[in-house]
């Protein structure tokens, strides 16, 4: 047995309402599009008969569903498939159009839908979804998973599924039973009116033959039975014996394992390699030339590793490799001399900061890996009719349409099977398809069934990371203390220039990733004259949103500025902050919180300090306060207190695991993780020397949730930006030392 | 050579110098011990021999010959294992694929030290990374492990320690 939830878990969480009222302002904008006229006009009703489960209603949801302002092409073909079926035995299956990599959404998205079928919560089970057009994200219009955007995108869109569902069981059941609809009720999985009693399975097959009802009645949220419930993971039991599937896991019938040899550095190209000791491996099986290297194919992942490092391959290094990180910071400091590309600006900053007190500092942040902890991998079977692609992805309809370029096939022919991701953060969506479209090529190339698996050092190696950022930010205070001038410029490689969402995304110069969080920072409304700059130098690095993407380095700028700035105005950094930022703000709503559950002010123990940092990304509010003590030269995180409004919450206990996660993640990047390139070869290679944070260094993290009406917003990314400049902060605090360079060194 | 995995004996053929990881993924077919580094940094491949918790990604398979090989699969028949029942409750995982690794190494623990203080877990648990920072809820769960299994002592077949 269970120990029963308390209604909040772990002493940290404040419960949110028990019943989230979703009628506010903000989510109504979202979620109205979903719930307003002519949805069930659009919706179709699929009866279909599965190959295990007998028949079972499925829904699909249009292409309208949409939201307004989405930004990606149209989908071109009417939805093929569905999220909900019900097997005769009251089994529901949920399918799941995004990615779990972690994020819990194998959990709280199939709340979502439960909650509006009213259908008995042990008896649901969960999939992926195949790549079609039907799983398209309403934001992005391609099936995909990333920007925080999961829970917010679908909810609509699942409840409607959920009540859809539910409105054709109760038909079902009162043409059986010959009674009004309105006199039916349900529960658990089960429809009842007066006496009569039947399960949702056995009114399956008779619901999957009806009309789609005009009217569609969506839950009022007082009478939510999951969402807002903390509701325990449904992927831990497999997770915790094995028998999750990851990528990494996918066995298909005569498959190789490949290893391949990739450039040593950036931009290299293969002039020449010789085989012949690889060949003579015990178990290599073939050594194929693909575009991004040399594969070595064997039976298994020892003989293709062991085959690997027995190649000889003579490369052409190119540009790449007078690549040194010390060098481009350098030249990152004289680019943030000059004014850039204006990403924001108001008033007369070179004006107001002419003969001022000019504060002014500079912060930087390196290039970073994701790391993973399951290395990239692909397995890619080419048959007849198509092409079988095996793994956890963040992009599948990228990765569709990549690989069926590279064979000539459509896309619907390429079906991928998504597995669990072990992680993401980012590297599993790479515009580029980059892990996949590599794989492909080795199968293509090799005429084998393949499953490329990259070791950790490939990883490490393999580019495509968080860029290296330098920001200059300088600022005059007013009488009152507060900044009456701000300059910002942020030198650091564009993530978007050259991939698909250029266009979308790149405005008059400006990569809005490159300066999300500090061209949109709350703290400029009441600064009378600002302004932020770009500058996008270009490198052969390959560079990727990494967890929380551009707030990964302005929030740790902005937020280390403003703590500067309050000291040098003589003010409480918490006071300071509470000035700057707009009444009723959403920040000021997580400070507030987190200050007083950290009980801000009160006496530390010797030698400790707090710091305190907030920032909003993907539509969340994150304030956190770390309380830090520095042993000579060793920073010691003790306690992090986090607050945050994320709006409407599914499940609290998702919430907690999110904060937890983004501080760890952050905390790695705060701490320890920096890649280095010397003369273009990356020096770190594994977890020795690119260290992430471990179990003993953990704080105790207390998440606190503001309860909240207003828009719904993510969770998986906004823990991540606040960590490092409240250390940081606190660091100062507890050293006199400011620290502007990640990651955090006292010496 | 011969190889004991699971209170099962396997006949297999391979290289001296390839590592347990490899033999139990692509040999023998269990892939619920995982590669992360491949060179005992994070933790992702802890197997246990004879009850002892190992980085099976460093580990010839042939030093292995006459001891017993325990994997996440043979932890418990039905996902019973102390350790496995206080993961679940205290919803641990996230990704969960150095979790494996994670639930090896606190059984492990566990069997040697039946109630750990937390520097022991600090100890015990710092060599297998977990990137979705699990670790929180990895010390709370180890605690209610060990109050499980000082509640009702380990019946399952267990093939650890």
């Amino acid at each position: 047995m269970l120990r029963e939830l308390p209604n909040s878990v772990n002493q940290g969480v404040t419960p949110s309402p028990p019943n989230p009222p979703l009628e506010g302002e903000g989510s109504k904008a979202r979620v109205a599009p979903l719930e307003g006229q002519g949805l069930q006009r659009r919706a179709f009703l699929k009866a279909t008969a599965t190959l295990s489960a007998g028949l079972v209603v499925a829904f699909w949801m249009p292409a309208g569903l949409r939201r307004a302002f989405a930004q990606g092409p149209a989908p071109a073909m009417i939805p093929p498939d569905a999220f909900v079926r019900i097997a005769p035995d009251s089994t529901v299956t949920i399918l799941l159009k995004h990615s779990e990599m972690g994020q819990g959404i194998w959990t709280s998205l199939p709340m979502v839908v439960a909650d509006e079928l009213d259908c008995d919560w042990s008896k649901v089970r969960v999939e992926h979804a195949p790549a079609a057009p039907a799983y398209a994200h309403t934001a992005f219009g391609m099936q995909m998973t990333g920007g925080s955007t999961s829970t917010w995108e679908s909810f609509g869109q699942l409840r409607q599924a959920g009540a859809t569902a539910r409105a054709l069981l109760i038909a079902a059941a009162a043409a059986k039973w010959n009674v009004q609809p309105v006199d039916c009720r349900t529960a658990k999985g089960f429809v009842t009116s007066g006496s009569h009693k039947a399960s949702y399975g056995e009114l399956a097959d008779a619901a999957a033959k009806l009309p789609i009802p005009d009217e569609i009645a969506l839950k009022d949220a007082k009478d939510f039975s999951l969402i807002g419930k903390p509701t325990r993971r449904l992927d831990s039991k497999a997770k915790v014996s094995g028998t999750a599937e990851f990528g990494i896991d996918v066995k298909r019938p005569d498959m190789l394992i490949a290893l391949v040899a990739r450039a040593p550095v950036f931009g290299a190209k293969v002039k020449s390699f010789d085989a012949a000791k690889a060949k003579a491996v015990a178990g290599v099986v073939d050594v194929v030339q693909v575009p991004s290297g040399v594969a070595v194919l064997g039976k298994h992942f020892w003989a293709a590793k062991q085959g690997r490092d027995a190649l000889t391959i003579d490369w052409d290094l190119g540009a790449g490799a007078t690549l040194n990180t010390a060098a481009l910071r350098d030249d990152y400091r004289k680019l943030a001399q000059k004014t850039g590309t204006v990403a924001k600006s108001a008033g007369n900053v070179d004006a107001a900061l002419e003969g001022a007190a000019v504060i002014e500092a500079e912060y930087g942040v390196p290039f970073l890996a994701h790391a993973p902890m399951e290395p990239l991998n692909c397995t890619v079977e080419i048959g007849k009719d198509g092409c079988d692609i095996y793994t956890g992805t963040q992009f599948q309809t990228m990765d569709q349409g990549t690989a069926a370029a590279i064979l000539g096939l459509k896309p619907e022919q390429v079906r991928i099977h998504t597995t669990f991701l072990g992680g993401g953060f980012g590297r599993r969506a790479t515009p580029t398809s980059d892990f996949v479209a590599e794989a492909v090529q080795v199968a293509k190339a090799s005429g084998k069934t393949v499953k490329v698996v990259w070791t950790r050092e490939d990883d490490i190696h393999g580019g495509y990371y968080r860029p290296m950022w330098l920001s200059r930010l300088r600022a005059a205070l007013g009488k009152d203390g507060k900044p009456a001038a701000w300059a910002h410029t942020i030198v650091g490689q564009s993530i978007l220039a050259g991939t698909p969402f250029e266009k979308a995304m790149v405005k008059d110069g400006i990569d809005s990733t490159s300066v999300e969080g500090a061209s949109d920072s709350p703290y400029l409304e009441a600064i009378a004259a600002h302004r932020v700059d770009l500058h996008s130098p270009a490198s052969p690095v390959t560079v990727l949103w990494w967890r929380s993407v551009g707030h990964s380095h302005t929030g740790f700028a902005v937020e280390s500025f403003v703590d500067e700035l309050a000291h040098a105005a003589k003010v409480d950094p918490l006071a300071y902050r509470r000035e700057l930022l707009p009444k009723n703000s959403r920040e000021r709503l997580a400070l507030d919180l987190a200050a007083e559950k950290f009980g801000w002010g009160k006496a530390l123990p010797k030698g400790h300090a707090a710091g305190v940092a907030v920032h909003a990304s993907f539509g969340s509010y994150v304030a956190q306060i770390a309380e830090v003590s520095a042993d000579g030269n060793a920073i010691k995180v003790h306690r992090v207190v986090c607050a945050i409004d994320c709006g409407p919450v599914v499940n609290p206990l998702t919430v907690e695991a999110q904060m937890q996660s983004g501080i760890v993640y952050g905390l790695s990047a705060a701490l320890h993780s920096e890649l280095t390139l010397k003369e273009g070869r990356i020096e770190q290679s594994n977890f020795n020397n690119y260290p992430v944070l471990r179990l003993n260094e953990m704080p105790k993290v207390e998440v606190y949730i503001v309860p909240s009406t207003d828009k719904m917003g993510g969770c998986g990314e906004p823990g991540t930006p606040p960590i490092a400049p409240a250390v940081a902060n606190a660091v100062f605090a507890a050293t006199g030392k400011r620290l502007r360079q990640l990651p955090l060194h006292l010496a | 050579m011969k190889l004991e995995v699971n209170g099962k004996q396997h006949e297999v053929d391979v290289p001296a110098d390839m590592p347990l990881l490899w033999v139990l993924r692509d040999v023998i077919g269990l892939t619920g011990t995982k590669f992360g580094c491949g060179m005992a940094q994070c933790g992702a491949c802890t197997v246990q021999v004879d009850g002892a918790a190992i980085r099976s990604c460093i580990t010839p398979a042939s030093a292995l010959a006459g001891k017993k090989i325990t994997t996440i699969e043979g932890l418990s028949a039905d996902v019973t294992h102390p350790v496995q029942r206080a993961w679940i409750e205290a919803d641990v995982v996230q990704c969960g694929y150095c979790q494996s690794g994670q639930v090896m190494a606190a059984a492990a623990l566990l069997a040697q030290k039946p109630k750990p203080t937390d520097a022991e877990i600090d100890t015990a648990m710092s060599g297998n990374i977990c990137r979705c920072g699990t670790y929180q809820r990895i010390r709370t769960a180890v605690h209610r492990a060990s109050e499980l299994m000082a509640a009702a002592p380990a019946k399952e077949k267990s093939h650890a320690a």
